[in-house]
């Protein structure tokens, strides 16, 4: 019993990192209509911002992770929006297969910038927080894992804020419900645009920096994977909708633990995607994704 | 005799003639020769999904690693036995074929079961199961110890030669080609224009569609197997989702659905970060800025030499 709980606590914390860069995947989607492949090295980018800020602050302190955090989250954020408008805005009104090939060579050069500038070899990723560990009965919960359930569940109420309860978000909205009409009430969609790109980055930033402190060691092409599995979850969850790539990267982490646990370990990686598989062939729209039927 | 026979005809000769030739060519260029051939190959054969059909497959890669330890599996194991210690060149190559055609239909098969329940989807969600297949055949692969495992297969002999790599390129543009400008064919257009009038007008769009995903998957297969006896190593991780991400690429870049302009494409990508080896550690930084740039300025595809048939009507 106490196997499972751990089991699921390790698989809260991992998917609750996919959530947070499976949400910049969704929110992209939802007002661009396009698979944004530069996401996953934004988020490496966001770890390496997070390690060399880490030399600034004092080590091991709870300000000062936030600061790094903080830190990294803005720093994306912008890299995000300049990506958007040099390498995307102006292929806005071609079709979208185009913006898909512009991602791919951002994602690229992102990658090899980012051997050239940091170096291809891993580097140890340091402790931001104080660590402790929290025994309860069998249960070894490690304050790393509260900290990246704490922080991934309020920088999701945060989200949830800002896109319900705010005018950005509003129009956030409207955009991904209606690009058109959108603008025909007066939305600028520039704006909205570059706002969503900056924070999505924001928060692939901070599941960058989570991750690396799940998983002390990071490289130019660590991005990759993660990246690949949130925007599994993204699709998991319905492409387009919040709370659906929530949700999504919480039953990919919650997978993916289990089946690493199990004796068909050297499978995780192929399981993740062959429950997608199964749960599209289901619902083709995605777990919370409404499915339209095309109209002549 | 039809042109298009007489064309391929003309293109298996000159690759005799470069085969001939080829202890004139330097050893280099030679390499750079083989490796352009199996990505036209693979652009080509892609391009009938992606860009005839109108189908977004990211899954080439997987395809392409069936083949390539199919028929690499066929020549370590069958090879010795059948071919005996000395071989002649005509035996060698004989069985050489037979394993690249084995890799291809097994290749192919591979297309069947994976286009049957994925083609269902549309769009970008076909992509991420294709994507997702692909994946899960590389994990399969890493996972079979009797086909090396995650450290692959070595020792595979050194059966390609410039000769197999052109005549089959040229094999693969003559059918993709033909298939797209027969009166059947006419049905893979018309799919990618719209799926619901080709469906009004009799035709029946899934079985279109698994047609172009088992071509496809078929000619990927060979150019697994060719790769697989050119480097004569292969391992689960060469077949990843990078390498079906550079050939998506090659395809849109030279204007999807545009042969000639698919085939200078994948010379361009396979020669550029050759040309630019010189520059070492800033050659891929260039190459995937070109990228970008490339794109911006030439969205409709890099050797879209026609103009826009017909604007598209409506809003």
């Amino acid at each position: 019993m106490s196997e499972f709980l751990q089991q699921t606590l390790n698989g809260l914390s991992l998917g609750a990192i996919y959530a947070l860069i499976a949400l910049g995947y969704t929110m992209v989607y939802g007002v661009l209509r396009f698979i944004n492949f530069a996401h996953s090295d934004v988020f490496m980018v966001g770890a390496f911002l997070g390690y060399y800020l880490a030399k600034l602050v004092p080590a091991a302190t709870v300000g000062g992770g936030l600061l790094v955090l903080a830190g990294s989250m803005i720093g994306c954020a912008l890299l995000g929006i300049v990506i958007e408008r040099l390498a995307y805005r102006p292929l806005r009104r071609g079709p979208t297969l185009n913006v898909l090939i512009t991602a791919i060579g951002v994602s690229l050069l992102l990658e090899y910038s980012g051997q050239f500038g940091f170096g291809a070899a891993p580097r140890t990723f340091p402790v931001l927080f104080p660590q402790r560990d929290l025994h309860l009965g069998g249960l070894v919960i490690s304050s790393t894992q509260v900290i990246v359930i704490v922080v991934a569940a309020g920088l999701l109420a945060a989200l949830q804020v800002i896109v319900h309860r705010t005018r950005i978000g509003t129009a956030m909205r409207a955009l991904s419900l209606n690009a058109t009409a959108a603008q025909l009430v007066g939305i600028n969609t520039d704006v909205v645009i570059s706002f969503t790109f900056g924070l999505g980055s924001a928060l692939a930033a901070a599941g960058g920096i989570l991750y690396a402190m799940n998983y002390p060691s990071i490289d130019p092409l660590m991005g990759v994977m993660p990246g690949l599995k949130a925007f599994v979850a993204a699709v998991l969850g319905g492409i387009g909708n919040i709370p659906g790539a929530a949700l999504g990267g919480l039953i990919l982490g919650l997978v993916e633990t289990f089946v690493a646990g199990s004796p068909w370990s050297t499978y995780k990686d192929a399981i993740a995607f062959g429950v997608l598989i199964v749960i599209l062939l289901c619902r083709p729209a995605g777990l919370l994704g409404k499915f339209r039927v095309e109209k002549v | 005799m039809p042109k298009p026979h007489l064309a391929l005809l003309a293109a298996v000769a000159a690759a005799a003639l470069v085969a001939r030739g080829s202890g004139l060519i330097d050893p280099y260029y030679l390499d750079v020769l083989t490796i352009i051939g199996i990505n036209v190959i693979l652009a080509v054969s892609l391009n009938l999904v992606n860009g005839y059909t109108g189908q977004f497959s990211l899954g080439h890669a997987g395809f392409m690693s069936v083949g390539a330890y199919l028929s690499a599996a066929v020549s370590l194991q069958a090879g010795p036995a059948v071919l005996g210690s000395d071989p002649s060149a005509l035996a060698q190559g004989l069985f050489f074929l037979g394993a690249l055609l084995v890799g291809g239909l097994a290749a192919a098969v591979a297309g069947l079961l994976v286009g049957i329940p994925s083609l269902r989807l549309r769009g970008d969600y076909l992509a991420i199961v294709t994507l997702a297949f692909g994946e899960i055949i590389r994990v399969t692969f890493q996972n079979i110890d009797a086909l090396g495992g995650a450290l692959g297969l070595n020792g595979i002999p050194p059966y390609t030669t410039i000769f197999w790599v052109l005549a089959f390129a040229a094999l693969t543009v003559f059918t993709v080609s033909c298939l797209v400008n027969s009166t059947y064919g006419r049905g893979f257009l018309a799919v990618h224009d719209d799926e619901i009038a080709a469906a009004a007008v009799g035709l029946n769009p899934t079985r279109y569609k698994i047609v172009a995903f088992v071509v496809s998957a078929f000619f990927a297969g060979i150019a697994g197997g060719l790769y697989g006896h050119f480097r004569l190593t292969i391992t689960p991780g060469g077949f990843d989702f990078t390498k079906s991400i550079e050939i998506v690429v090659m395809v849109i870049l030279g204007g999807m659905g545009n042969m000639l302009g698919v085939i200078l494409a994948a010379i361009l990508l396979t020669l550029l970060p050759e040309v630019l080896r010189p520059v070492a550690e800033y050659r891929m930084i260039i190459y995937s800025f070109l990228l970008i740039v490339l794109m911006i300025l030439r969205p409709q595809g890099l050797f879209n030499l026609k103009l826009r048939r017909a604007k598209r009507a409506g809003p």
